[in-house]
């Protein structure tokens, strides 16, 4: 089975070139609208790595959702901002940046770094043989075994959002322009 | 991993190595489900052209070949010889990508669709079974609308701009219903593979248990392609060409074809999701007849499709935003929780199957029966509603007029 791994490593690497690659794009590129195709580039190469973890489902959901809906939206607003593409000022501060982004990476090594270094105990189980398929998986999410509480606070923090963007967009009437000063 | 389906044939005809086997049965598989979509597209622009022609009362092509029969070869011919032009203000790379990723997201759906009854391995002649195969759809096919929005943005264009801005507005708006309506074939099946679904069909086709389903799938997948009585994207006494006002060639080809071939996708999807697929007569002891059934069963919907587009107006883009979110999304979650809550109360109760493929054409009856009633009771009350209200607008509408006449009149 030793050419399996091989194609494995490769596509990991492959996949990691991408997701690394349209990071870096986001982040170097002044066009706002490039930047926004870098981000779906490296979400792309995220949903690759559901693909390799077996995880089918989220990969689909990812290229969904963040390519397909919340990536569709970035670039629907950076439209509306069209005279923002020609922007050669630098809004950047580098040491607030520096600051977060160290913290960050300090945050991400002790995640990855001690499990390995002590040895804790892992359960290196594929997904697919904890969660068998698409139907356990949502059997799993409304199972009160499961994970049914978080399921219901995120819902309960989504319906919220959505009331909270609802009441800022919606048009405010006459009578009402006085109260609200 | 096991050699079967395509490497077999291949190891038959000489190959000894399974894992160069398994290679070339791949590569011949990849090539098979990404060349027949292209090679489809030539059929499908002189068809759509024929029909279209004889719907509006004209011949259609008829000078290049018998019956015009070469036509679309000879304009593949003039789109290749054309001048490669990228206009200078234009956004260079996005512009010539935007092209490909079009393309791309309609030709990757034909992955997951099961062509025809195999017995070994047993399931269907397809691309690749996915599990999440429904999703996978719906996640390919929202690529679409990232590259004629990139079309539009990297043209630099204003009626580019315009075209790509109602793109959004269109497409993201009528994935809702979409989605939704995809559910019930779903909830039926117990599986989001597509090829899961097919089989749940062996008894009854899923138009019989859900017709209104079907209905809103064709609907928003009208949508979805863009075209009559949705073609607001493209308008061309509006907005000249909309998104793809820019580009020339084989550019402009590649938007062309991926909208021909995105219609007779969704043929294709509507003939697996509702019409049973490759199921027929003979589809298991002589599988390519299976094939027949759906290519038959596609080209109907397809005709429809086209039919459609040559007949009705385009509507304004208040309009199109209205009919989806104040009737079809409503309507289609009222869909999806009755359906939902039909089939599990039957269910529970015994009167039909949690495992469509493995029952029988009477176990299936109560459930079809019941589901349908539902959906007729549903667009009976539904379609009333829409007349009463219509019919109470037009009395508001005239009494205006009257008072208008009268005030009119009395000066």
């Amino acid at each position: 089975m030793g050419d399996v791994n091989f194609f494995l490593i490769l596509s990991f690497v492959v996949f990691s070139i991408i997701t690394l690659g349209g990071a870096i794009g986001v982040v170097t590129t002044r066009n706002l609208f490039r930047g926004t195709i870098w981000l779906m580039v490296s979400l792309f190469g995220v949903a690759g790595y559901y693909v390799l973890l077996e995880a089918p489902f989220l990969a689909a959901v990812q290229v969904l959702v963040y390519i397909g809906a919340i990536a569709i939206l970035f670039t629907f607003a950076v439209m509306l901002t069209r005279s923002l593409t020609a922007l050669t000022d630098r809004y950047n501060r580098p040491i607030a940046n520096l600051v977060g982004s160290v913290l960050l990476f300090a945050l991400l090594m002790l995640g990855v770094i001690l499990p390995v270094w002590y040895g804790w105990e892992f359960d290196p189980a594929i997904m697919t043989t904890k969660v068998q398929d698409t139907a356990a998986l949502g059997a799993a999410l409304v199972d009160k075994e499961g994970f049914v509480l978080p399921f219901e606070v995120v819902s309960l923090l989504l319906t919220a959002a959505m009331i909270g963007a609802i009441v800022i967009a919606r048009e405010v009437e006459e009578d009402e322009k006085g109260k609200r000063g | 991993m096991d050699c079967v389906g395509l490497c077999e044939v291949v190891q038959n005809i000489g190959v000894a190595d399974p894992s160069i086997a398994r290679f070339i049965g791949l590569l011949i598989g990849v090539l098979l489900v990404s060349g027949v979509p292209l090679l489809t597209v030539i059929i499908l622009i002189l068809a759509e052209r024929k029909i279209a022609a004889r719907i509006q009362d004209r011949i259609g092509p008829n000078r290049v070949g018998p019956y015009g029969l070469l036509q679309t070869i000879a304009d593949l011919l003039k789109l290749l010889g054309k001048e490669d032009i990228t206009p200078a203000a234009a956004d260079r790379v996005l512009y010539n990508v935007a092209p490909i990723i079009s393309f791309g997201s309609v030709v990757l759906i034909w992955a997951v669709i099961p062509f025809m009854y195999s017995a070994n391995p047993p399931g269907a002649f397809v691309g690749v079974d996915l599990d999440i195969g429904i999703l996978y759809f719906v996640a390919i096919a929202s690529l679409g609308t990232l590259a004629i929005m990139t079309a539009g943005w990297a043209s630099n264009n204003k009626y580019a701009l315009l075209g790509a801005f109602r793109v959004v507005a269109l497409l993201v708006s009528y994935e809702i219903p979409l989605v939704f309506s995809l559910v019930i074939p779903v909830m039926l099946a117990g599986s989001m593979s597509l090829v899961d679904i097919v089989n749940a069909q062996s008894h009854m086709w899923f138009i019989f248990i859900a017709p209104l389903s079907a209905l809103l799938f064709f609907i928003s997948s009208q949508a979805e392609t863009g075209r009559a009585p949705f073609d607001l994207i493209e308008a061309e006494s509006e907005l000249v060409a909309g998104f793809n006002i820019e580009y020339s060639g084989m550019k402009f080809g590649m938007f062309f074809a991926a909208e021909f071939l995105h219609v007779f996708t969704n043929g294709i999807l509507f003939a697996i999701l509702f019409l049973g697929g490759y199921l027929g007569f003979l589809y298991q002891t002589i599988p390519v007849v299976g094939f027949v059934w759906l290519g038959l069963k596609a080209v109907i919907i397809y005709f429809i499709f086209l039919w459609l587009r040559n007949t009705v107006p385009r509507l304004r883009i208040d309009q199109v935003m209205g009919f989806n979110w104040f009737f079809l999304v409503p309507v289609s979650i009222l869909n999806v929780i009755l359906t939902a809550l039909i089939l599990k109360l039957m269910q529970v109760a015994g009167f039909a199957p949690t495992d469509f493929a493995n029952s029988s054409l009477v176990a299936v009856l109560p459930i079809t029966i019941v589901l349908l009633a539902k959906d007729i009771i549903m667009m009976v009350v539904i379609m009333g509603r829409v007349a009463l209200e219509g019919r109470q607008a037009r009395t508001i509408e005239q009494k205006m007029n009257e008072d208008l006449l009268a005030t009119a009149a009395g000066d």
